[in-house]
């Protein structure tokens, strides 16, 4: 039966390839045998398939970010580029108009290096449309920009920034969607010519246009407004459903994901792909551009002409969907489960996502009107909120942290070697090599090292699966790893990152015998969350050549990379370890070494507070509770058991022994005596929550509340949720800012950007430094004086807060 | 000794042939081989007359033909080299089972190459290496193509299947096997037809290559229209005598010419779709290489064993080179590569070269490397070299035809090439000639051929 199935299908395919090839060259061979393949057998199976598909509509929502608090959802740092701000320039700066047979093409240019979109840039563009329109010989325009690495690369931040009121946000947006219903307007069609990124406004203008044409793999579309707390408002929250679908516009308008050109072609935001060139009698990029020009006018004269008529056929679940959402259960179905999406990732502390659900749903019910009202009143809104504000900081911030203060390294790190096959040195090995870097991967023993390999290949594999990469990159980047057991290759490093135990007599044995064997520009850096750095380089030959690099688990996901210097630590050194974090895709913070270094020490004194916060009697779901709504991604009793206990019973001991008093709050014994009971967190399968290996259940660790209770306290009358949020905070705050002050922190803007995409500190605040300004440093002293009368010298505010609050000065001023 | 006591002037004197220097392999203390004959089939276009026979059935052909031309005896050849693309599974060492098929003594030795659409340069490369190391005397390299059959796989997940029904004893688990069959298990796979590497069609490749040379289609439709006329010409003056016929078991007539040469009117070129990039690509199926059935052998040996034997060669087998480069946005510059490597290895300059021989996979991959010959941007920004070579002369460039119009089975070509290369050095009254072609791969090969002296058609 089998065979016979077979044998027929072959036969069939065989048959059609006879009689394609004996139509001769009306087309190759192999084109056809593409395009006939589904026939017969083929078509009914994806007929089925799509059937399959359009049932499976409805849950097609799932597709939401389940990450949108997590800090990585501040995504890949291109994203951030791109909002980058301009310096206003002077008129007809912007946009040049020329003309090509019956076609106009709008050369945006921008001087600088991104063009965004600002007054000057609309005015221009909008003085353009007009002579497109007054000119008879004009048939269709073009819109292209004349930087291969940018469409539009979305609003103008410094202009957003400077929106004082709910009515001047409204201006902005109104002015915005009412050119681009200018350019919608107009019977000349406009054709959007889009090579690199075309995010927020500059996918708006795209939208606005008749047609699009994008450079495979060159062009990233996208409406990234709710990472900066707001929405897209040039009418893009109504174009987005009606070029795509409804649940498509919400996946992009709530993530703020970018897709490539090829995902946007099949989700209909674009109408055709072009090419990207290779190198040829140009430069790739500058020929690939101008192709891009070449067919757009094309393409805009054809449609001039209606030889050309845009084909936006829906996908049958598009079809469904849209027939479905005629009808109001389907459509509170869909919007309902969304919000409950939106509401369970932000627990309704992001206000942008919840508008832009309101913003798109009134479209939806009543016309795309009533659709762009509402989309300038909510713009106008959220502009001037303060989440905003916070998360735009948290945006200059990450683009600072982007940039290498140390300048140019003298010799640029190529290979490195990771010492350690564990979760962090393999994940190190793996953010390296799929970069294009060579590493060694060296452990002590064949089965450690397999582990290691096996979770980059599983690393890879995924990327892989997710198609970022094709498998042959994959192939290529696992080329890159070269495992060992030995120090042989040691020889040829640039750079050796350990990641073996945390353990300081350890830790020497191996810097010792690497210094044995690497060449004399070698780097040695240490992975530690704990160890002074200063320490582990006593016994080295070369300490200006030793420096910390604090990675955080999973290394592949976390975007933050702490670097630790110490006295003698140099410049150039300290200038490698931050181009290689870079170039391993991290935000990279450097402070100087010190007990917790930063990202560790300000985390102490709050795990302490956790501890006495559950003495007090709150539960571990409780605790997860209030800190969840106060806006952290991951409850506190959950982070300790991720961190593991054991993890935090070290490093709160050996802090405590160095700060004292300060860093108190629970009882010491609470922890030890979990630790000794082998409640350790995930690891051991038991902490706080108990982790059993086949459900995702997570029952409370009975074991662990016995000894809460043996160790119970009575609540102190600082125990209601707004305060126990706050006594949290507080001291991580207070240790911040004791950071800075002390010299730890080179700025303000590292100690924001580490404690958010290091710790998790709520990203709509921008973190501890602008927490305090938003907050005024004088509040926050008042509530810690009110929480040291109780608990004691913890709450103490540092020299620095209590300035602050003297003087009412802020860590940012105001421009 | 006396040679060692020969001055560098003198040398140069010696070695000087009608103006241009010669290249006595001699003087470099290798042995001077030869092309003794080549010979191939009519290239057809799959799925015409060749439709019913099995690739080694062509291949076997192409012997007999270059056995029964240079009128030797099968055992007078030591070695059998053949290369080839889409492999046939039964005949994985399609050498050894055209070569018996021939007659040739069980006792020679063959073997199978592979090196996409320069398969058979890779053959012939084969075949001077082991003459030059001294194993062997006299070769024949080959190559064939069968493109009216290829092999369609079962996906893997019925081959997994297949494999363990093999193992499978009881009907219980024949049952469950049978009952683990799901829809997809018969979506079929075909050979590659995209690069490996790159996931990309050659043709697509193409037209990136065109555009980034800035080809318009309209040059290409023009040089593909003379590629056909030019080997109709050939064709009709009776210059391509390489080709032996073909009598197809069960066919009235013998096939004795190619299939795939005809003049396109222009209107009718310019108004073909685009075959690869839709809608505004430029390569189309009519300025493209069509999909061919062919086979090609020639009889390699040096200049003593020929004399011996007295054959009469047709040419010298000089300089070769195989490079390769980014399989992505330089799959098809392997000409651009090749030529200016093996003139420098060869000491020449392009101007010393009387016949120019590249294999037309598309007319866009041909003009676009001429103009990457000709531009001293690509030269020093990819190639790392001082200036552009330039590109070859039209009037002395594929002047019968190429691959275009005569066909391109992608294993057979490089035998092709080689003896037009040969043939038109005797019809031109040419001294040097100059082979390059590019392959899947991002690869390619250079080879000069040089006339032997006394060569006749």
């Amino acid at each position: 039966m089998l065979n016979k199935c077979t044998r027929f299908f072959s036969k069939v395919l065989t048959k059609n390839l006879v009689l394609i090839s004996e139509k001769r060259r009306e087309t190759h061979l192999f084109v056809l045998l593409r395009r006939e393949l589904p026939t017969g057998w083929l078509r009914l199976l994806f007929i089925i398939k799509l059937f399959i598909m359009s049932i499976r509509a409805a849950s097609a929502l799932r597709h939401f970010s389940h990450s949108l608090l997590l800090p990585s959802r501040f995504g890949p740092a291109a994203s951030w580029r791109l909002f980058a701000t301009t310096n206003p320039a002077a008129a007809n700066q912007h946009v040049k108009l020329e003309k090509q047979g019956d076609v106009a093409i709008l050369r945006l240019d921008s001087p600088g290096k991104v063009n965004v979109l600002n007054q000057p840039v609309m005015e221009e563009m909008a003085e353009a449309m007009k002579a497109v329109q007054a000119d008879p010989s004009v048939n269709a325009a073009v819109l292209i920009s004349s930087k291969p690495g940018n469409f539009i690369a979305g609003a103008d931040i410094s202009m957003l920034e400077r929106v004082q009121s709910v009515e001047e946000g409204q201006a902005l947006s109104k002015a915005c969607q009412d050119l681009l219903d200018e350019m919608e307007a107009s019977k000349k069609p406009f054709v959007s010519a889009i090579m690199g990124t075309a995010l927020g406004g500059g996918l708006e203008v795209a939208m606005a246009t008749h047609y699009r044409v994008a450079v495979k793999g060159k062009a990233s579309l996208g409406v990234p407004e709710v990472l900066l707390g707001l929405l897209p408002g040039g009418g893009g929250t109504q174009r987005l459903p009606r070029l795509t679908s409804v649940p498509n516009a919400l996946d992009m308008a709530l993530t703020g994901k970018m897709v490539k050109a090829d995902k946007a072609k099949k989700l209909g935001l674009v109408d055709a792909l072009v090419n990207p060139l290779g190198p040829g009698l140009k430069d790739p990029d500058t020929r690939t551009l101008e192709y891009l020009e070449e067919v757009a006018v094309k393409t805009a004269s054809q449609l001039a002409s209606g030889k050309l008529k845009p084909k936006r056929e829906k996908g049958m679940m598009d079809k469904v969907m849209n027939f479905a959402l005629k009808y109001d259960y389907p459509k509170n179905f869909v919007f309902n489960k969304a919000r409950a999406q939106v509401m369970k990732q932000t627990n309704g502390l992001y206000p942008a996502p919840l508008k832009i659900l309101d913003v798109i749903r009134a479209g939806v019910d009543g016309g795309f009107k009533k659709g762009l009202e509402a989309e300038c009143r909510g713009f106008g809104e959220l502009a001037v909120t303060p989440e905003c504000r916070g998360l735009i900081g948290l945006f200059h911030g990450q683009t600072e942290c982007k940039k290498n203060r140390f300048g140019k390294p003298q010799h640029k790190a190529q290979k490195l070697a990771v010492l350690g096959a564990g979760l962090m040195g393999a994940g190190i090995a793996q953010v390296s090599v799929d970069k294009g870097m060579q590493c060694i991967l060296k452990d002590m023993n064949t089965k450690g090292l397999a582990r290691g390999i096996n979770q980059v290949e599983a690393g890879i594999k995924k990327k892989v699966k997710r198609r970022a990469i094709t498998s042959f990159q994959g192939e290529q980047y696992m080329s890159n790893l070269i495992p060992t057991i030995t120090y042989e290759g040691f020889d040829k490093a640039d750079m050796v990152i350990e990641a073996v135990f945390e353990d300081l007599a350890i830790k020497h044995k191996v810097l010792q015998a690497t210094e044995e064997v690497i060449p004399e520009h070698c780097i040695f850096a240490s992975n530690t969350s704990a160890l002074p750095i200063t320490k582990i380089a006593a016994v080295s030959k070369r300490p200006e050549k030793v420096i910390g690099m604090h990675y955080f688990s999973p290394v592949d996901k976390m975007q933050l990379l702490e670097i630790i210097t110490t006295d003698k630590t140099s410049k150039d050194t300290a200038a490698s370890a931050v181009d290689v974090g870079l170039r391993q895709g991290k935000v990279v913070i450097t402070v100087k070494d010190g007990p917790g270094f930063y990202t560790t020490r300000i985390l102490a004194p709050m795990l302490a507070e956790n501890i006495r916060v559950l003495q007090e009697g709150a539960s571990p779901k409780d605790l997860d509770r209030l800190t969840k709504n106060y806006g952290w991604p991951v409850g506190m009793a959950t982070l300790a058991d991720e961190v593991g206990l054991d993890v935090a019973m070290h490093v709160s001991a050996d802090l405590g022994a160095v700060f004292g008093e300060r860093f108190s709050g629970g009882n010491v014994e609470v922890i030890k005596e979990m630790v000794e009971a082998g409640f350790m967190g995930r690891k051991s399968g038991k902490g706080m929550y108990l982790y059993p290996k086949d459900t995702k259940e997570r029952p409370i660790n009975e074991g662990a509340l016995e000894i809460l209770k043996k160790y119970s306290l009575a609540p102190r009358g600082l125990s209601s949720d707004a305060d126990i949020q706050l006594r949290l905070v507080a001291r991580f705050v207070n240790e911040a800012v004791l950071c800075l002050q002390e010299g730890i922190l080179a700025s303000p803007v590292e100690g924001d950007i580490g404690a958010v995409f290091g710790l998790g500190f709520p990203p709509f605040t921008g973190g501890p430094f602008r927490f305090v300004d938003r907050i005024g440093a004088g509040q926050l002293v008042k509530a810690m004086e009110r929480f040291a009368a109780v608990y004691g010298v913890g709450f103490e505010p540092c020299q620095l807060l209590r300035d602050q609050a003297a003087s009412g000065a802020k860590f940012y001023p105001a421009k | 000794m006396a040679a060692l006591q020969i001055k560098p002037a003198q040398l140069k004197k010696l070695f000087t042939y009608g103006g241009v220097r010669t290249m006595a392999a001699a003087a470099q203390g290798k042995k001077n081989i030869v092309l003794v004959e080549g010979v191939r089939t009519p290239f057809l276009m799959s799925g015409t007359d060749y439709n019913k026979m099995m690739p080694h059935d062509l291949a076997r052909e192409s012997l007999l033909g270059l056995v029964r031309k240079v009128g030797c005896e099968p055992s007078d050849i030591d070695y059998v080299t053949i290369g080839t693309v889409i492999q046939e599974v039964k005949t994985s060492n399609i050498a050894r089972e055209a070569m018996l098929g021939a007659g040739f003594s069980d006792r020679t030795p063959a073997h199978t190459v592979t090196m996409a659409c320069i398969s058979s340069n890779a053959a012939i490369a084969t075949s001077v290496g082991l003459i030059q190391a001294g194993v062997y005397d006299t070769c024949v390299a080959g190559g064939v193509e069968f493109m009216s059959d290829i092999p369609i796989r079962h996906s893997r997940q019925m081959r997994a299947l297949m494999l363990r029904a093999n193992r499978a004893k009881t009907m219980g688990q024949r049952l469950g096997l049978l009952a683990s069959i799901r829809p997809s298990f018969f979506t079929p796979e075909l050979p590659g037809i995209a690069e490996f590497s790159t996931g990309e069609v050659m043709g697509h490749s193409a037209d990136r290559l065109a555009a980034a040379f800035c080809v318009s289609k309209a040059e290409q439709d023009e040089f593909a229209t003379r590629s056909h006329r030019c080997a109709m010409d050939a064709r009709d003056k009776g210059f391509l005598c390489d080709v032996v016929p073909v009598k197809v078991p069960g066919k009235e007539v013998l096939v004795e010419q190619d299939n795939g040469i005809r003049i396109t009117p222009p209107e009718k070129m310019a108004a073909m779709k685009p075959a690869f990039i839709k809608p505004h690509g430029s390569v189309t199926a009519a300025n493209s290489s069509f999909l061919t059935d062919g086979a090609s052998a020639c009889l390699i040996t040096t200049e003593e064993k020929a004399k011996q034997m007295g054959w009469k060669p047709k040419a010298y087998l000089r300089e070769m080179t195989f490079v390769s480069q980014d399989p992505k946005d330089q799959l098809l510059l392997g000409p651009t590569y090749a030529t200016p490597r093996v003139l420098e290895k060869a000491g020449l300059k392009p101007k010393d070269i009387d016949v120019w021989e590249f294999h037309e996979a598309f007319a866009g991959q041909i003009l676009a490397n001429f103009k990457a010959m000709d531009s001293d941007y690509f030269a020093k920004s990819q190639m790392g070299r001082s200036a552009k070579v330039g590109a070859p002369p039209m009037e002395k460039f594929n002047n019968w035809g190429g691959s275009l119009s005569i066909g391109h089975p992608f294993g057979a070509t490089g035998v092709r090439l080689a003896m037009h290369a040969a043939h038109r050095l005797i019809q031109e009254d040419g001294k040097l000639a100059l082979i390059a072609a590019c392959a899947a791969g991002g690869q390619g090969v250079g080879m000069i051929v040089e006339r032997y002296p006394g060569a006749k058609l």
